[in-house]
């Protein structure tokens, strides 16, 4: 099963906001790439065409995998406004 | 705006039932959660011991919603092409009152939270909180947007990120070593298919749990709660190795590839996938607990750090409910004096020393170092396995006595220097 896929199932509203931002900078010179690794939502990508790192806030399961696992801290991560991002059924 | 008695910060298992504590004490208690209800951001593996949890809060289970009192475990140890279980039945399991449940988060806390307004608390959804109001060194209140809520005494109960333990200089810095994050499917496959494939009658649940070439040699392992209508299967990763390895293994592609093992195949097949989570977990065990009171503020359940990974099972739920409770028991003997300093509240850290939390961390505080073997997740299941292949096996050869096969495959990677310092560091956990 694809993750999008699997994405798809979950319930989401989205703000029109990231509520995660990374330093470029950092990025730039970052080999490992930990965070494209270790999110369990496969939502970061390096762009090919502008060699920048993305993320995709929208499927965000809200883990905080990634403000860790990122170890040079590029990553500016809180928590979405109180009425945004996944709504989990089951849990 | 009028001061609150106690603020909880967090509508998870530690904030309700600090707020079911105090709910009936005639102070004014207030949960502000950020989901659209108690639960909507929560997430677990998940099995509760109820035994831990019975005696401080009596009243609540006989209409809890539940899902299956587990009388089956099974271990299993992966190998890359082979695989061993040990299947595990207990009759007294099966008695009431029972002593362990499947539960999933999204019902159980937002009923939770239910029981807690009847009782007179008041649990106020999407508010994020983003900020504590000080007054010198004293926690007096925490912000919300641009609200400021002021309260007597604040309870973090925010989780295991714990963004208010930090802001109160009582956690230090995350490391990937204090970690691990579990990941998890819920499948639906109906009350009969689960019953008939794994092996239960109506009503009982089972618990599996897998170690071995799923990981790619990283700590963790996965695993298969039943629940009533719909089975929880997923992993947990250390976020250590994940930072270390350079494997090429993405983590999400790892759970796809423990549902295509042949032995987990067929135990969901047919099944339809209707939600994918994701959350945390703290392992760093009793050295990485967070300070646990200040002057106006105290910390519970996974936001101090009251986690264990006991390598077959991930406890935290009765902790943090067992800290829940011990928090209201302590702030209602400060309000009595109308003392909320932290040397009142340390009271807290008295009455969690003698709980079941502290000593279970105390038993397990070598634990998370011993977990850190890679061998542990991939040269001995594959031993193990391996080593009962060849027991099993008939070929053209003339089979060679049974004692000569275990002792050649013993000796290879087992019975060497390092496996059995391997094997004696285990009995650290
Ligand atoms: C995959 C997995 C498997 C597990 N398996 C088991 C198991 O089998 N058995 C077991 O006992 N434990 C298990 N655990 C651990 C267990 O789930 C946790 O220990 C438990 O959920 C901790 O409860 P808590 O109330 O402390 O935190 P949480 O349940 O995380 O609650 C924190 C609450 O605070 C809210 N919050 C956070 N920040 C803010 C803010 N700024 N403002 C407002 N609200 C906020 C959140 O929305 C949430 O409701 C497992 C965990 C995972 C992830
Ligand atoms: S977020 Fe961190 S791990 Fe990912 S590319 Fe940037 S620096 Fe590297
Ligand atoms: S919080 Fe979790 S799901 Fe969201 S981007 Fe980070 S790692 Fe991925």
């Amino acid at each position: 099963m694809e993750i999008q896929e699997k994405l798809a199932v979950d319930a989401f509203k989205n703000d029109t906001e990231s509520h995660i931002t990374l330093d470029q900078e950092k990025c730039m010179i970052c080999r490992e790439r930990f965070c494209i690794y270790a999110c369990p939502a496969h939502l970061y990508e390096l762009n090919e065409e502008s060699r920048k790192m993305q993320v995709e806030f929208a499927g965000c399961l809200e883990c905080g995998t990634c403000l860790i696992a990122c170890i040079y801290g590029a990553v500016t991560w809180r928590y979405p406004r109180g009425e945004f991002g996944v709504q989990y059924r089951y849990g | 705006m009028e001061r609150i008695d106690v603020v909880i910060v967090g509508g998870g298992l530690a904030g309700l039932s600090c707020a079911y504590g105090l709910a009936d004490s005639g102070l004014t208690v207030l949960v502000l959660e950020r989901g659209d209800f108690s639960g909507s951001k929560n997430v677990t593996g998940g099995r509760i011991y109820l035994e831990p949890v019975r005696r401080l809060l009596p009243d609540l289970w006989d209409e809890a919603p539940l899902e299956r009192h587990v009388v089956r475990e099974r271990l299993t140890l992966l190998g890359r092409t082979n695989s061993t279980s040990i299947d595990h039945y207990s009759d007294r399991r099966d008695q009431r009152p029972y002593p362990s449940y499947t539960i999933l988060r999204a019902r159980f806390d937002r009923w939770l939270s239910e029981k807690v307004a009847e009782r007179g608390g008041f649990v106020i959804p999407q508010k994020r909180v983003d900020d504590l109001l000080m007054d010198g060194k004293r926690v007096v209140g925490v912000t919300a947007g641009d609200e400021e809520i002021p309260a007597r005494v604040v309870v973090a109960a925010d989780g295991v990120l714990s963004f208010l333990a930090e802001r109160a200089g009582l956690r230090r810095d995350f490391e990937p070593e204090d970690l691990a994050v579990g990941y998890k499917e819920i499948i639906h496959l109906g009350d009969r298919k689960i019953e008939d494939r794994f092996n239960l009658e109506p009503g009982q649940g089972a618990a599996q749990l897998f170690v071995g070439a799923i990981t790619g040699g990283m700590m963790g392992g996965g695993f298969i709660y039943t629940n009533k209508e719909t089975i929880s299967l997923g992993m947990v990763l250390g976020l250590a190795p994940l930072t270390r390895l350079q494997n090429g293994i993405e983590a999400y592609r790892l759970l796809d590839a423990f549902k295509e093992r042949p032995e987990i195949r067929r135990l969901v097949e047919g099944g339809e996938t209707v939600e994918y989570s994701a959350h945390l977990i703290p392992e760093g065990g009793i050295r990485r607990l967070a300070g646990l009171v200040r002057d106006g503020m105290l910390v519970v359940g996974d936001a101090a750090g009251f986690g264990l990974n006991m390598l077959v099972t991930v406890r935290g739920m009765e902790y943090a409910m067992i800290s829940g409770v011990l928090a209201a028991e302590t702030i209602k003997r400060a309000a009595q004096s109308n003392d909320f300093s932290a040397s009142t509240l340390s009271h807290y850290e008295y009455l969690l020393k003698r709980s079941v939390i502290i000593r279970d961390m105390e038993t397990f505080r070598r634990s998370a170092e011993i977990l850190k073997n890679p061998r542990l997740f991939s040269l001995y299941p594959q031993s193990v396995c391996d080593l009962l292949e060849k027991v099993m096996e008939i070929d053209e050869k003339p089979k060679e006595r049974l004692s000569s096969t275990v002792f050649k495959e013993l000796r290879r990677n087992i019975l060497t220097l390092r496996g059995i310092k391997d094997l004696w560091s285990l009995r650290g956990i």
